[in-house]
């Protein structure tokens, strides 16, 4: 197991740096960098440019070397921990993204939490009374839960909650509180706050959830061992969950991979529209900018988060599937 | 438990009047109709029919498992020996409710057919069984857990502590099925339901199972409802017969009288469909259902006048042996598993239009040695040579047109004939298939040749308009069958090719096979881990352990004057529907790895340094693996 762990752990490396060469590249493709796109924006509002400043940044970033010699440079800063300088914030990488970083990982957590709360039930409930009415209208508002864009129910919701509610959802707090220190009244803020964003942003993964969730528990219903177990007198609840929801659960597991990454860019569409001060508008409007160090060092944290996040559901599915775990695939 | 008074013992199960029925697509399908019958305590209780006959359905209904869409009336009367109170009518009682909870398991335990689906694979065998002791008793876990490795001791593990936290997958099917029957025997019920028991398993494990079933129920005084459709089993441990058909009860009654005496036409037929030992060489089987075939329409030239060399298919020295995968989870230094060779030093050769049965229990190896012959598996090492008359050909270097030649002078039947069909093609299609590749003939050429080959398999022609998944088992089978023969293969290999239908229909198919095989000299290889169909099919056969060819001889002297003690065995443990030739559950119920220990030193080379292995000639085609140096008359004493 250990070795396991290890060996996984050794193929990381080489992957991430192959992954970090693609995004450098792409990163490179369009032409020109930060500073040309910065120019013709000054220009284009009329106002002076000071070339020497200009050219004297260039230099100080590299901007003047061969692209072999800038990747080394980033990527060596990476493994110190410098993410390198945000041109558009002014700002090194690592101060521009840290107070957004939380906010986003506290939105995407009780995102998840709410996926789970209400999968789970109707998942079950759904595959239990297959084909009844309760198993149709659940089924129906599902497929609208995953059909609906997310930007369009987060206009809806915005519109009905600030008419009905009186809460006025742009961000993820009242304005005086952003930038101010934590406390009480901020956190209160942003809890009533913060249950929009979550629903808009939860929905479609709900529904998805309770479809797969209904799918793998249908398959395990009607296994013999679901027989066996109500042959030995158990509750038919508890025989629900322990034998087929357990076995169904893998690939929940094997979710924990893709749920790493979406934590820190998921929604970037919905939070533009909510106007959150989540990380995802802040890596699109990166992109757009030619803003190299932070939107490279961003891509290069999902990479990261990605190849951990997989090896965690890897070694999470070897831990709660003993096939996978004393199999080694190779028996029947 | 003579309590009534009236000198009888009451029945503990009594099924009165029991009617199933299940909503299938907007229609009603009745599965049984008005079945009586009892099951008296400390008996055992056969329940016999074929597929489709219902006795699963009864079999559930009794625990109270029927699946919820299924419509039951009548009476499941449940009289527990162990209290005073009047039957409780197990239809009566709420759904899955307190009090039918409380009979399953602690009162009544189920085992199944499956034992590698019957357990959960992600929970230990020891969580699963102390489970039922939860449930039942109020013992403490340590308690608990050392009435589950007593019961495991019981089913015959040797080390109950370690089998506690194994899973599943780790056992064999074998077992497996002795945990099952752990876990359905842990709380000492007084009925055991066994639905199929061993029809999964091998003949020599299925011979250890009824013997373990037989102990256990003798000991425990408990009552078995064995659900079967192999009379061999009823033969051997049931005291009562039910007869159930289509729904119906056919018969009922003490198992002498069933035997000696069957009145009902359908339980008449059943006896006449399973092949048994001793039928003569002219024998035919009687299906319950006769097909009409028509195989002159296939009796064309290709077929006439063939001839060449006697042997068809020579086979020498065949070895293979898989790699193990390297285990990643396992932690170095702990003790890594021999790769044992699947397929080790085999030669047989196979004469002309004869039928050469090659029998072994699963894993000795006998499927590699067809996929090789096939060219699906690259053996290590040896040769196969194959000559029909038109030109030898060697077949494991065989490359481009002499590899297309070959494949349409050799051919194979499958096991499984549901997933050797693409569903996704009609059955005209996947005639026509290997006509396509081959370039045979113009396309009206090949529809002839369609036509020709769907009848010699007696169906008719609007068939090759359907898909594979509108046919019965037997039916696929069949058209398994005429695919093989598209191309007038002069040699097949069928590799277990009945062991997947219902008895009612294996007699279909030995037929079908055995008239091709006479009417357009056909060569077969036989695969069978089923020594009576073998027995009926083949002429000659090999048997096949760990690997090796150990024994090979013309059928009658395999099956009468066996010489290895593995064919030995491998005969002791076939059940005969017959109950003048009872099992001898003393020799019968070791495994082939621990009564090898009891092999006479000839037939083993494991210890001091003999000068190997090789078939010593008994005379006759008979030929038996011994050691080098050992005497052939003592061989054969």
């Amino acid at each position: 197991m250990i070795r396991y762990i290890l060996g996984r752990i050794a193929v990381m490396v080489p992957t991430l740096l192959l992954i970090s060469m693609l995004v450098f590249v792409i990163i490179e493709l369009p032409p020109g960098d930060y500073f040309e796109s910065y120019i013709s924006e000054l220009r284009a509002m009329g106002e002076a440019t000071d070339m020497a400043e200009i050219e004297e940044l260039r230099e100080r970033y590299g901007f003047d070397k061969p692209p072999v010699l800038r990747y080394v440079h980033w990527v060596g800063g990476m493994l110190v921990g410098d993410f390198g300088y945000s041109f558009e914030y002014r700002l090194p990488v690592s101060d521009v993204v840290g107070d957004r970083l939380w906010l986003t990982v506290l939105v995407s957590f009780v995102t998840i939490i709410f996926t789970w709360l209400i999968a789970f039930p109707i998942g079950i409930y759904s595959a239990t009374h297959q084909y009844s009415w309760g198993d149709y209208g659940l089924t129906f508002a599902g497929l609208i839960g995953i059909a609906v864009p997310n930007f369009m129910l987060a206009l809806v919701v915005m519109y009905f909650a600030n008419i009905w509610f009186g809460v006025s959802i742009g961000g993820l707090m009242d304005r005086e509180y952003m930038g101010a220190a934590m406390s009480w009244e901020k956190f209160r803020s942003i809890l009533s706050h913060i249950w929009i964003p979550v629903i808009i942003i939860g929905t479609a993964g709900t529904a998805g959830m309770v479809r797969r969730l209904r799918a793998n528990l249908l398959d395990e219903l009607n296994k013999q061992y679901v027989v066996t177990a109500r042959s030995k007198g158990l509750h038919p609840m508890r025989v629900l969950l322990k034998y087929p929801l357990r076995m169904s659960l893998n690939f929940f597991i094997s979710d924990i991979g893709s749920i790493l990454p979406s934590i820190i860019s998921g929604a970037e569409v919905t939070a533009i529209v909510l106007s959150l001060e989540t990380t995802g508008p802040m890596l699109i409007k990166a992109l757009q900018t030619q803003d190299m160090y932070l939107a490279g060092s961003f891509l290069m944290f999902l990479a990261f988060l990605t190849v951990v996040g997989v090896l965690v559901s890897d070694i999470a599915l070897a831990i709660l599937d003993p096939r996978i775990r004393l199999g080694g695939g190779s028996r029947k | 438990m003579d309590s009534n008074g009236i000198g009888r013992p009451r029945d503990l199960l009594r099924i009165e009047g029991l009617h199933v029925s299940f909503a299938l697509m907007g229609a009603r399908i009745t599965a049984v109709r008005g079945a009586s019958l009892r099951v008296l305590p400390g008996k055992v209780t056969a329940l016999v029919g074929e597929s489709g006959s219902g006795k699963s359905v009864i079999s559930l209904a009794a625990m109270g498992l029927q699946a919820p869409s299924a419509r039951v009336s009548g009476k499941i009367l449940f009289d527990d020996p162990l209290s005073d109170k009047a039957p409780i009518d197990i239809l009566s009682l709420p759904h899955d409710g307190q009090k039918i909870r409380s009979i399953r398991g602690g009162r009544m335990g189920m085992i199944f057919q499956e034992p590698m689906t019957s357990f959960s694979p992600l929970h230990t065998i020891g969580d699963q069984i102390s489970e039922t002791l939860r449930i039942h008793t109020g013992l403490t876990g340590a308690e608990m857990r050392e009435r589950c490795e007593d019961m495991l001791s019981r089913v015959g593990f040797h080390n109950p502590r370690k089998v506690y936290d194994m899973y599943s997958f780790e056992l064999s099917g074998g077992m497996r099925q002795r945990a099952m029957i752990a876990m359905a025997l842990v709380c000492g019920p007084a009925l055991l339901i066994a639905d199929e028991p061993t029809t999964a398993l091998d003949v020599t494990i299925q011979a250890q199972i009824l013997k373990l079933l037989k102990d256990l129920q003798l000991q425990m005084d408990m009552a078995v409802l064995l659900v079967t459709h192999d009379l061999g089993v009823v033969a051997n441990i049931a005291d009562e017969v039910v007869v159930i058909y289509q729904g119906e009860i056919m018969e009922a009654g003490p198992v002498e009288t069933i035997f000696h005496r069957p009145a009902h036409p359908y339980l008449k037929g059943l006896m006449a469909a399973i092949p048994h030992f001793g039928m003569q060489r002219g024998d035919r089987l009687k299906p319950l259902r006769e097909i009409e075939v028509n195989q002159e329409s296939l009796l064309s030239k290709k077929y006439q006048a063939r001839t060449g060399p006697d042997i068809i298919l020579s086979v020498r020295d065949l070895s293979k042996t898989f790699a193990i995968r390297k285990d990643n989870w396992q932690m170095p230094g702990k003790a890594k598993e021999k790769a044992r060779p699947a397929v080790d030093g085999v030669s047989f050769d196979i004469r002309r239009g004869e039928c050469l049965g090659l029998v072994g229990e699963s894993g000795c190896g006998k499927t590699t040695v067809s996929k090789i012959l096939m060219r699906a598996i690259e053996p290590d090492t040896g040769s196969v040579l194959f000559d029909d008359g038109r030109g030898p050909i060697d077949v494991l270097k065989a490359k481009g047109a002499e590899l297309q030649a070959l494949r349409t002078r050799m051919q194979m039947v499958f096991q499984d004939p549901l997933s050797s069909l693409s569903p996704r093609m009609t059955i005209g299609e996947i005639l026509r298939e290997p006509l396509d590749i081959h370039d045979y003939g113009d396309v009206a050429k090949r529809k002839m040749a369609i036509k020709a080959l769907i009848r010699a398999i007696g169906l008719d022609e609007a068939s090759l308009k359907r898909y594979p998944h509108s046919f019965s088992g037997g039916q696929r089978q069949r058209i398994g069958i005429a695919r093989a023969l598209a191309l007038g293969p002069s040699m097949i290999i069928c590799d277990e090719p009945v062991s997947a239908l219902d008895v009612s229909v294996q007699a279909q198919i030995l037929n079908l096979l055995k008239d091709l095989q006479k009417d357009l000299g056909l060569t077969y290889l036989f695969i069978s881990h089923n020594l009576s169909v073998v027995d009926y099919m083949a002429d000659r056969v090999a048997v096949m352990w760990a690997g090796r060819i150990v024994e090979i001889a013309p059928r009658e002297i395999i099956m009468t004057a066996p010489v290895h003690p593995y064919t030995r065995a491998l005969l002791d443990a076939v059940p005969f529907p017959d109950l003048e030739r009872p099992l001898n559950f003393e020799t019968a119920g070791k495994t082939s790895a621990v009564s090898r220990e009891s092999w006479a030193r000839a037939f083993r080379d494991d210890d001091d340094g003999g000068d190997g292995m090789a078939p010593a000639d008994l005379g006759g085609g008979h030929f038996v693996l011994a050691r080098r140096n050992a005497d052939v008359r003592e061989l054969s004493s």
